[in-house]
């Protein structure tokens, strides 16, 4: 067994390599693969004597690993998967790249926890939200709560969790030790259906089920604007990098998580200022001479943050749409989006699926033009000079960044 | 007149875009300038007196409650008896029929408002384009209509109801190649996407029977262009070329 562990330790390397030169990929998920082909038990052998963190949840966690991962770095080396590969074999990649780090922060498909759970053994789970993501090919968003409240029975480590979102509480009924954090519902259009019961959730001050006894738990960690409270003591301030009020919520998350975990408070606030762009998002890229900052949303939630962030500016934006199998295959989401806050600002639809995107702006009065390449679009929206703003959900976003 | 629109419990069945029909039919009244209301009632309020109801998709769970609550209100069953149009979509449709399926596998009675029964049978679930021809039921002429369907349950139609449509890509209804129904001036349907952004003769043709009156021509080029966009993703032949549709 050991002689599988290190020829398939030797496999990940090499295959990541390859993957790395041939250009062909960033080297995470081809090794990972073949690693877990010669030993399927390779992510748990990895996961030994190591302190692990998950962070999942349909919204923010790849920003929210790289701020754990910056939190923990204040103790020592960290290993952790900055490239979003959030499945099996990305985290098998990610702990073989950095072996001797005693620390992982690793980002989890919501899909994958309970596997992550029984492979990892981890030390605490970040649970930020969940809304729909992709029904075509995803589970529906209440049986994703429920598969996570299973994986979560009997688990002894600490979970800190969103006490903000409905699905996220549902799933933590089981646990023992859950460390709540009022981490902001930008979206609770998913959140009405009660995950335990059916019944009606009521938002009020708080919320709560009309019809069993699932309500908004009391949080240990509460912030107003920057200062972080725990239990109405100031503890600190979050002066993060990156735009939007949803990033100070999850950088809020990472705080309440490096307490339990023992870290210093004050070094680990300190820390998420350093910070900066992750995996792309918020990236200000020069194309063509145009100054574009890219910014990634996945669904409706997302699309509902990054649309409050930019309400009030007046510059060009592009909105490119794909429906690719990363994507799912059904754009109906972008109904589900309030683009009216657009009508007024130059705007262009690009994208694989610009034809459905021109269709909702029409009936949402946002007058636009259409150019389904991306790079034209922007060369178009910055026509005037100035910065422009490019919006796009996961695959569009990926033909955004490699775009010069 | 006005004609007054109501989407029905949003908070419950809104799930795959389909609140965009009620926006959809909305703007194209405004567009013509006629008066037009559009209210979104949430499941724990009754529903108003509509011309035109409209239902979304939804999970399994808010659609077990949405038939509860819809069957419970007086005024809406009251509305249906005095002709009101219905629109609706997917779980929407579902419990419009005289039974549907949960997640455990079992039936709970429907509104029976289409004489059609919805059953859980071995078939895997029905993901993807969905691409159906008009029947002349409809009144819309054989025009070939598009949508995105996700569903597990399939749908027996009775001597009750017409087909809304004959499936050319995909499962619709999943017996026969039937798709929908249409009873009265109740129209169900697995139709996503959401329908009547796609389809805007299917959108003019729910506005008359909720009482519109003649409607006149709007510049439908975006929404026809992406329809035969989708339709030709499928393979099926004449989706090219707007000129083969009856508009
Ligand atoms: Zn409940």
């Amino acid at each position: 067994m050991r002689v599988r562990y290190a020829v398939a330790v030797a496999a990940v390397m090499v295959m990541n390599r390859i993957s790395r030169l041939s250009g062909r990929g960033s080297g995470t998920v081809v090794g990972g693969k073949a690693g877990l082909k010669i030993d399927a038990k390779l992510l748990a052998e990895l996961s030994e004597r190591r302190s692990t963190v998950l962070i999942s949840g349909t919204n923010g966690k790849t920003t929210t690993t790289a701020f754990m991962a910056a939190a923990l770095r204040t103790r020592g080396p960290v290993a952790t998967n900055a490239t979003g590969s959030n499945m099996p074999a990305g985290h098998v990649a990610a702990l073989v790249e950095h072996r001797d780090a005693f620390q992982v922060a690793l980002e989890v498909d919501e899909a994958y926890l309970a596997h992550s759970i029984v492979a990892t053994h981890p030390d605490a789970i970040v649970l930020l939200n969940l809304s729909r993501d992709q029904l075509d090919r995803m589970n529906e968003v209440r049986k994703l709560a429920e598969r996570w409240r299973t994986a979560l029975e009997g688990y002894s480590g600490i979970v800190i969790a969103n006490a903000d979102d409905p699905m996220v509480v549902h799933a933590t009924r089981a646990v023992a030790k859950t460390i709540f954090v009022e981490a902001g519902l930008v979206w609770s259009d998913d959140a009405i259906g009660c995950p335990s019961c059916g019944g009606e959730i009521v938002f009020g001050h708080g919320w709560a089920c009309d019809a069993c006894d699932l309500d908004q738990p009391p949080a240990r960690w509460r912030r107003e604007g920057k200062r972080v409270f725990a239990l109405d003591q100031q503890r600190g301030n979050l002066e993060i990098s990156i735009p939007g009020s949803f990033n100070v919520d999850n950088a809020l998350l990472v705080v309440a998580a490096s307490e339990a975990l023992g870290l210093d408070v004050g070094a680990v606030c300190s820390a998420l200022t350093s910070v900066g762009t992750v995996a792309g998002r918020f990236e200000h890229r020069s194309i063509g001479g145009v100054d574009a900052e890219l910014m990634l949303a996945k669904n409706p939630a997302g699309w509902a943050a990054l649309l409050a962030m930019v309400a009030g500016q007046s510059n060009p934006i592009v909105v490119s749409i794909n429906a690719r199998i990363a994507d799912g295959a059904d754009p109906s989401w972008l109904w589900d989006v309030d683009f009216s806050q657009l009508a007024g600002r130059t705007v262009i639809a690009s994208g694989d699926r610009w034809r459905d995107l021109s269709v909702r702006l029409d009936y949402a009065d946002v007058a636009h033009h259409c150019e389904p390449d991306s790079r034209q679009a922007v060369l178009r929206a910055g026509h005037g000079g100035g910065r422009v703003v490019a919006m796009a959900n996961y695959t569009a976003f990926g033909d955004l960044r490699k775009l010069s | 007149m006005t004609i007054r629109i109501v989407t029905v419990y949003p908070d419950l069945l809104g799930t795959y875009g389909d609140s965009g029909n009620g926006i959809v039919l909305e703007q194209r009244m405004k567009r013509r300038g006629l008066n037009v209301e559009h209210l979104r009632v949430n499941s724990h309020h009754s529903l108003p007196k509509a011309d035109l109801y409209v239902i979304g998709g939804g999970e399994d769970g808010p659609q077990g409650l949405a038939a509860e609550r819809l069957g419970n209100d007086a005024f809406f069953m009251e509305a249906v008896r005095q002709g009101a149009a219905i629109f609706a979509v997917c779980a929407g449709f579902q419990i419009l029929t005289s039974s549907f399926v949960v997640t455990d596998g079992s039936s709970r009675p429907g509104l029976g408002l289409f004489d059609a029964e919805t059953i859980r049978t071995d078939a895997p679930r029905a993901v993807g384009e969905l691409v159906v021809r008009a029947s002349a039921e409809l009144g819309i002429g054989e025009v070939l209509l598009s949508g995105f369907e996700n569903h597990g349950s399939r749908t027996t139609v009775g001597a009750g109801c017409a087909t809304f449509a004959t499936v050319l890509h995909g499962v619709g209804n999943g017996i026969g190649n039937i798709e929908g129904a249409i009873q009265e001036s109740r129209v169900g349907t697995y139709l996503h996407g959401p329908a009547l952004a796609r389809n805007p003769e299917l959108a003019d043709r729910l506005l008359v029977l909720a009482g519109s009156g003649t409607l006149s021509a709007l510049d439908d080029e975006r929404a026809l262009d992406l329809r035969a966009e989708r339709i030709s993703s499928t393979g099926v032949a004449g989706a090219n070329g707007r000129g083969g549709f009856a508009r």
